[in-house]
């Protein structure tokens, strides 16, 4: 088996658990932490994708590897936002949750 | 016989195994050091794929950066009471959960071994491409990022000024122009303290070498910033510097200088070369890295001020 299949099963592989966890982790991180697995998992099947591409002659086609770079960068500016909001509505409703009963807030209660 | 094969086996088990053990650990702390341990080895992947440039980025932001944030997070939502007592979900969710993520990953994996032998391709035409634009480049990841797709590269740039402003934007009103809450709450620990100061100047030493070498061997912009945006973390943890207001003077110029000499040089490049984000094949090198040293620039800025979150109301305010 070639490296590049290896590491796109790999990649396969942390789709599954990125998504199982997900899906059945209650806290607001944890879900957060998983969504990154699934995000890692895609990279890794698209950089495979790209090292078969380069056919004989290249070592590397080095397009995706830049979008893969750039993807990056912009899944932690995507998890730097969702940190942001899950900081601030744990603050307004107390609890450190995503059940929508627990943050609704008696209207005029505390306005903060 | 090689041994690489059993090694590319062991690696593969080895980032499987982590990434498991961060789905399924009981503590979000424990969670948060495998992903970052997770991270680390998925880079000696990306080198295994021939993309050093890749595992650079991956270690430095993918790993390194997200894990001080969601540390960092962890602290945070930890001051909170009320955490809610995790509600274990019942099996049979399990159950069909595991079906699903597994269906998923099975077919994700049919796909792989049943890609096309040879594999279609645009490697040569964007080699050609990359050649003809970032003519002077050694590291083709760089010529294509600031030159081949340079529109990419520099909205991306903006994504990251956006991601600020969206951050900044979660704070309270009362807060805003005041300062994100520090990064560590209580008084540091000495060994902190110590080797923030002795990390700092060795780190931004190799933060611009990399950004500095990315022209002709693997690194950049991208590289380098990460660096220099940890070393900044590394001193704010340490409290010997606090995260700056974020109505600071300098603050703003230093965000969106990047993309702003990105979009100007771009612009210029329909005058000079006759199209948008052409460089005259002369000073494609020169151009590339002044846009880059500023890149660098927004980017050591942007990072930090992500992972420090939106201002903070303050006593004394």
């Amino acid at each position: 088996m070639s490296p590049s299949v290896l590491a796109g099963l790999t990649g396969a592989t942390l789709v599954g658990l990125g998504l199982y966890g997900l899906i059945l982790h209650p806290h607001p991180l944890r879900k957060l932490l998983a969504f990154n697995l699934i995000g890692s998992g895609v990279f890794l099947v698209f950089g495979i994708v790209a090292r078969r591409g380069a056919t004989a002659g290249f070592r590397f086609d080095p397009i995706p590897q830049a979008m893969v770079i750039t993807g990056i960068v912009v899944a932690f500016a995507a998890s730097a936002i969702a940190v942001a909001l899950i900081l601030r509505l744990s603050a307004e409703s107390d609890h450190v949750t995503l059940k929508p009963d627990v943050w609704t807030r008696p209207p005029g209660g505390n306005t903060r | 016989m090689s041994l690489l094969p059993y090694l590319d086996i062991g690696l593969a088990s080895l980032v499987i195994g982590v990434a498991f053990f961060t789905i399924t650990a009981r503590d979000l702390f424990a969670s948060v050091v495998g992903y970052v341990a997770y991270g680390l080895l998925l880079a000696f992947v990306w080198i295994r794929l021939y993309a050093p440039d890749v595992a650079l980025t991956e270690a430095a932001v993918g790993s390194g950066v997200t894990g001080v944030l969601l540390i960092t997070a962890g602290k945070r939502l930890g001051e909170l009471k009320n955490v809610a007592p995790d509600a274990e979900p019942e099996f049979t969710l399990k159950l069909l959960t595991g079906a699903l993520a597994a269906l998923i990953a099975g077919a994700l994996g049919a796909a792989i071994l049943a890609l096309p032998d040879p594999p279609p391709s645009l490697a040569p035409e964007a080699a050609a491409a990359a050649d003809g634009a970032g003519a002077g480049l050694g590291n083709p990841i760089t010529a294509v990022l600031m030159s081949y797709r340079s529109f990419d590269t520099m909205l991306e740039k903006m994504v990251l000024i956006l991601a600020v402003v969206g951050v900044w934007s979660v704070g309270t009103d009362k807060a805003w122009g005041g300062a994100p809450a520090p990064l560590r709450q209580p008084k540091p620990y000495a060994p902190m303290v110590f080797l923030a100061q002795i990390l700092t100047p060795v780190g931004v030493l190799i933060g611009v070498h990399i950004f500095w070498t990315g022209a002709n061997a693997p690194g950049g912009a991208f590289q380098g910033g990460a660096l220099l945006a940890a070393m900044w973390m590394v001193t704010m943890m340490a409290r010997l510097v606090e995260p700056p207001r974020i109505d600071a003077k300098w603050l703003r110029p230093a965000l969106v200088a990047g993309p702003a000499v990105f979009l100007v040089t771009g612009l210029a490049g329909e005058l000079m070369a006759g199209s948008f984000f052409a460089y005259p094949p002369s000073l494609a090198k020169p151009i590339i890295l002044f846009i880059e040293a500023f890149m660098l620039l927004s980017i050591a800025a942007a990072l930090p001020l992500l992972v420090a979150g939106p201002p903070i109301e303050r006593p004394d305010q």
